[in-house]
């Protein structure tokens, strides 16, 4: 997206600027349908042409027990008329469905931020829950911020009586008369929600209708009632944007799509083999519905049986996929050492998530690096590519397949939990500027006879597929001799093959050229990232020029191998600052490989960066 | 009983030499894989089975080498994978043949998991179980099929476990075929054709004898002498007869549960001798569980009853789901909620007429 000036938000009552950007939060009960409401409230937003990026943020337990300070789910949405890169610091708005999320979320809200709460579930019980000894709406306890409390429960009981829900179905219409509300606060259209409503119950039109009147409901609030804060409506003008046509993707939607584009630019049939794991599972959702793609989808017994497939796939001819997170990884890594040895194309998906062990199963890290360069048994190099968010993420995708399929080998694909299910707008691709590059097979016995492994140019062996004539052979994760592919235990010959291995994945790197994001190629500081930490550091760093500071942003996508320039651009600075969600794993790699200085910055509570902090950092180095 | 694989698939003509690679086989002197492997490449020809369509998948163990001395696709995988890699060749391919070769250690203990469901799956391969109640590979540590009281290196007092029945954890698993043999049986072939034949998962327990770890565990009813008492070779339709037919097997209807019965001049009908019906599966559940000693070891066809396959289910979904629609890319990444973005403010794609479709979330 374009670039442009700032983010920061302004205050936003009776201020006669319009902000640019503005920070958003829908906090409420895990059952409160606040994931639901802030999917649509981002598409509105989306609609209305303002750029955005969103943070769903819910606990691990599927239901939790109501009103509990751990039952709480949040998703926030960053938006504006400027380049949005990150889903926001601190909050301008929330809106508190209960005791439990004012309690979890109001010490993120900016001071002199507006709280929206619904009275009507500030009741002894709740407020007890959340730990409250006294009710914080009345007690004076929130005047940094401006408050709008109403029992949006009895409003919204009140505005669905005509369709004779219970007590309960109807109290589940809360979120869309909230979302009623917060569609006039933005002069918003409700057409695209009353549109999709229809579309979702169309099978119980009482629900549809319903949900309508009370997201009318709200909305008619904002526009009546004379609310008790000078709350007036705001219209963020659209972000500048390339033309075309655009979409909101998810990181899962769009790895999905690129790994069906990726397997088509190759000319081949796709193989998933999946294990339910959060947060990897959207994958397999996705995938599961794109048969007319020659996708064949697998949910496998187990984590070991999902790669496993997708091996004996790969060595049928076909692209084999897996994807997990973190533990999921950890079991698949004899196979990939599998697939490594029998050097068969293979991409790995890893959404990263808290760890280790079960760890924090929906919250983000990036701790995931060290498992997916060395994490195996083994001189067992494989390629290692992250993605930066959920639109680049299929770009990623069809570069792994490239690379799986060229170098004849696996690659791991890294994500996390906040790109899988973060959305944000998506300029929507031109398929025929890809290039196709596609996958070759050995159909006949080649001069001097089959080997099964005779390398090509870029150290890779032939692609073989069982059911072709004279081709027959085998293969197996035993060392094998050189050329031949024979079982071969001899010293020479491993140390032969082990550096045939290595060197065909270091080859990866030939052609790939680390540029700079923003700044110069030289400096005094060079920020480096890679995967998910993009939007802060982007932010960061601009604001840091901004302010006449000599620093620069560097974004990884080939984590391995590394591009092949980037040790010498990295000599080009007098200093490194590496912010990562984990302890310093990129940082250390970076040591390793160009005996260079790099400062870890390491944040690992699994909430994503905020840009003061990577802000302060990049002050703290040049003071 | 399902000669689907053999109308659909044209012979090939070959003969035992086709199947033989160049690669020294590398077992113990005197192993019972031998006469296994000689068994399959005799019987492959037998099969019309055609090299270039065939498979052999394996995981790791001394059996798990076989795929190596069979001049046909192969791939040696990794411990207890077999039945999950196979599973994946054949839904990327379901004209291959796959067959897969694993033991007590690979099938039953690390690939416990994939072996049962590769069953109830009912995946269209051969499953072919070595059992020789050890593990040979790592130098004879008792396995989850050895005797309780084995004595070995990891169980110098004696081992206390219960073994695994391996026909038995099929036959729970689901299996729609159970055979039985032994390594130098000369009706292994004739098993191994019947596993072919059968449309489906077809689960063949091997008795291998590792004459280096664990010699003779089987002979009482393998060696010459125990034969006749100690085999009982089932047949379809025919009445279960042992002890050169002085002896069979009847319902006990009292205790539910089977007997063995004297038969006098041949008069098996008079003994109440059941007759075995291969579709039986309550009899197979018997038959699997009868204990040797007091009763013979049930061998050959237990069990056959086919059932749809899980590939052809796959494929039939894929076929199914994809009827009608074309594959187009761009398409693709068009849909879902979109808008174009102009020099005017953004509008909805789908009233602009562009390729997006209605809300997608």
């Amino acid at each position: 997206m374009a670039s442009a000036a700032s983010q920061s938000t302004a205050p936003l009552a009776s201020d006669e600027t319009v902000p640019e950007a503005v920070v958003v939060r829908f906090a409420g009960d895990s059952g409160d349908g606040m994931q639901l409401t802030g999917g649509q409230f981002t598409l509105s937003t989306a609609l209305a042409g303002n750029d955005l990026a969103t943070f769903p943020d819910f606990p691990a337990e599927i239901r939790a027990p109501q009103g509990t300070l751990f039952g709480v789910s949040a998703f926030q949405i960053n938006f504006g008329s400027s380049d949005i890169t990150t889903a926001g610091d601190a909050p301008d708005i929330l809106i508190a469905m209960n005791p439990a999320a004012l309690k979890t979320n109001v010490t993120d809200l900016k001071a002199g931020g507006l709280i929206i709460a619904d009275s009507g579930e500030f009741n002894d019980r709740n407020l007890a829950k959340a730990k409250y000894e006294s009710n914080p709406l009345q007690d004076g306890s929130l005047a940094r911020w401006q408050l709008l409390s109403f029992d949006i429960s009895a409003l919204t009981l009140e505005s669905v009586k005509p369709f004779g829900l219970g007590n309960k179905e109807a109290l589940r219409c809360k979120n869309m008369w909230t979302l009623g509300l917060a569609l006039w606060l933005f002069d918003r259209s409700r057409e695209p929600i009353v549109d999709w409503l229809k579309a979702k119950f169309a099978k119980a039109p009482e629900l549809a209708d319903a949900n309508i009147a009370a997201l009318n409901a709200g909305h008619a609030y904002g526009e009546t009632a004379e609310l008790a804060v000078p709350v007036k409506q705001l219209h963020l003008p659209p972000a500048p944007a390339p033309e075309g046509l655009y979409r909101t993707v998810t990181g899962a939607e769009a790895i999905s799509l690129g790994l069906v584009a990726g397997a088509q630019l190759a000319g081949l049939p796709m193989f998933f083999g999946g294990y339910p794991i959060t947060p990897a599972s959207a994958i397999l959702h996705h995938l599961s519905r794109l048969k007319e793609f020659g996708v064949t989808t697998f949910q496998a017994e187990d984590e070991i049986a999902a790669i496993a497939s997708a091996i004996g796939a790969s060595y049928a001819g076909s692209l084999g996929v897996t994807s997990s997170s973190g533990p999921g990884i950890a079991l698949k890594g004899e196979a990939m050492g599998l697939a490594i040895m029998t050097e068969l194309p293979l991409i790995i998906v890893n959404s990263q998530r808290g760890g280790p062990s079960t760890g924090l199963p929906t919250k983000t890290e990036q701790s995931d690096l060290y498992q997916a360069v060395y994490g195996r048994n083994g001189d067992a190099p494989m390629p290692v590519l992250a993605a930066r968010s959920p639109a680049d993420a299929f770009d990623v995708a069809i570069e792994a397949v490239r690379i799986a399929i060229e170098y004849m080998t696996p690659v791991m694909l890294l994500t996390d939990g906040y790109i899988a299910n973060a959305a944000e707008p998506w300029h929507v691709p031109d398929m025929s500027t890809y290039a196709p590059f596609k996958a070759k097979f050995l159909e006949t016995i080649p001069e001097g006879g089959l080997k099964p492994f005779a390398r090509n140019e870029k150290l890779a062996r032939p692609w073989i597929k069982p059911g072709t004539p004279d081709l027959m052979h085998r293969i197996g994760g035993i060392e094998k001799e050189v050329n031949t592919g024979h079982i071969n235990y001899e010293p020479a010959n491993h140390q032969a093959m082990t550096e045939l291995r290595r060197d065909k994945v270091l080859g990866v790197a030939r052609g790939i050229r680390q540029g700079v994001e923003i700044g110069e190629e030289t400096g005094k500081l060079a920020v480096v990232g890679w995967g998910s930490t993009f939007g802060p550091i982007h932010q960061a760093v601009r604001r840091a020029r901004r302010k006449g500071h000599d620093v620069a942003h560097i974004h990884i996508r080939h984590i391995w191998p590394l591009p092949e320039n980037l040790g010498d651009l990295l000599k080009g600075y007098d200093q490194i600052l590496v912010p990562e969600m984990n302890t310093g794993q990129l940082k250390t790699v970076l040591r390793d490989q160009y005996l260079v200085d790099a400062r870890p910055l390491n944040k690992i509570s699994g909430q994503p960066f905020r840009i003061a902090e990577i802000e302060a950092a990049i002050e703290g180095m040049l003071a | 009983m399902n000669d689907m694989t053999t109308l659909t698939k044209p012979r090939v003509e070959t003969v035992l030499k086709d199947w033989e690679t160049d690669q020294e086989v590398r077992w113990c002197p005197g192993c019972g894989d031998y006469a296994i492997l000689k068994a399959v490449q005799r019987t492959l020809p037998m099969l019309g089975a055609d090299p270039k369509n065939t498979v052999f998948v394996s995981g790791i163990g001394c059996s798990s080498r076989f795929p190596y001395y069979v001049e046909s696709y192969g791939f040696h995988t990794i411990h207890g994978r077999a039945p999950a890699v196979a599973t994946g060749v054949k839904l990327a391919n379901p004209e291959l043949d796959v067959w897969i070769v694993t033991g007590d250690g690979d099938g039953l203990s690390i690939g416990g998991n994939h072996t049962m469901h590769i069953l109830r799956r009912n995946l269209d391969c051969q499953i072919l179980l070595f059992n020789n109640e050890i593990y040979g590979l790592t130098k004879g540590q008792y396995s989850p099929t050895s005797r309780a009281g084995t004595r070995s290196p990891s169980s110098p007092a004696g081992s206390v476990d219960h073994p695994a029945k391996p026909a038995a954890f099929a036959l729970g698993s689901g299996a729609r075929f159970i055979a039985r043999a032994y390594d130098v049986a000369k009706q292994l072939s004739d098993v191994l054709i019947a596993a072919y034949n059968h449309k489906g998962a077809a689960f063949v327990e091997i008795f291998q004898n590792c004459i280096v770890y664990n010699k003779d565990v089987f002979a009482d009813f393998t060696e010459k002498k125990n034969a006749d008492d100690g085999q009982l070779w089932v047949e379809n339709g025919k009445p279960m007869l042992f002890g050169k037919g002085t002896k069979g097997i009847a319902l006990d209807r009292e205790a539910l549960a089977l007997k063995v019965v004297d038969v006098t001049d041949g008069d098996w009908q008079a003994a109440g001798v059941i007759i075995h019906d291969v579709t039986n599966r309550s009899v197979a559940h018997m038959l699997v569980e009868m204990p040797f000693g007091s009763f013979p070891m049930a061998l050959g066809v237990l069990y056959d009853d086919p059932a749809s396959s899980f590939e052809e289910a796959v494929v039939e979904q894929n076929a199914r789901l994809a009827a009608g629609k074309t594959p187009d890319l761009q398409k693709l990444v068009s849909q879902g909620q979109t808008w174009i973005v102009s020099a005017g403010p953004a509008t909805d794609a789908a009233e602009a007429g562009s390729a997006g479709s209605g809300p997608e979330l």
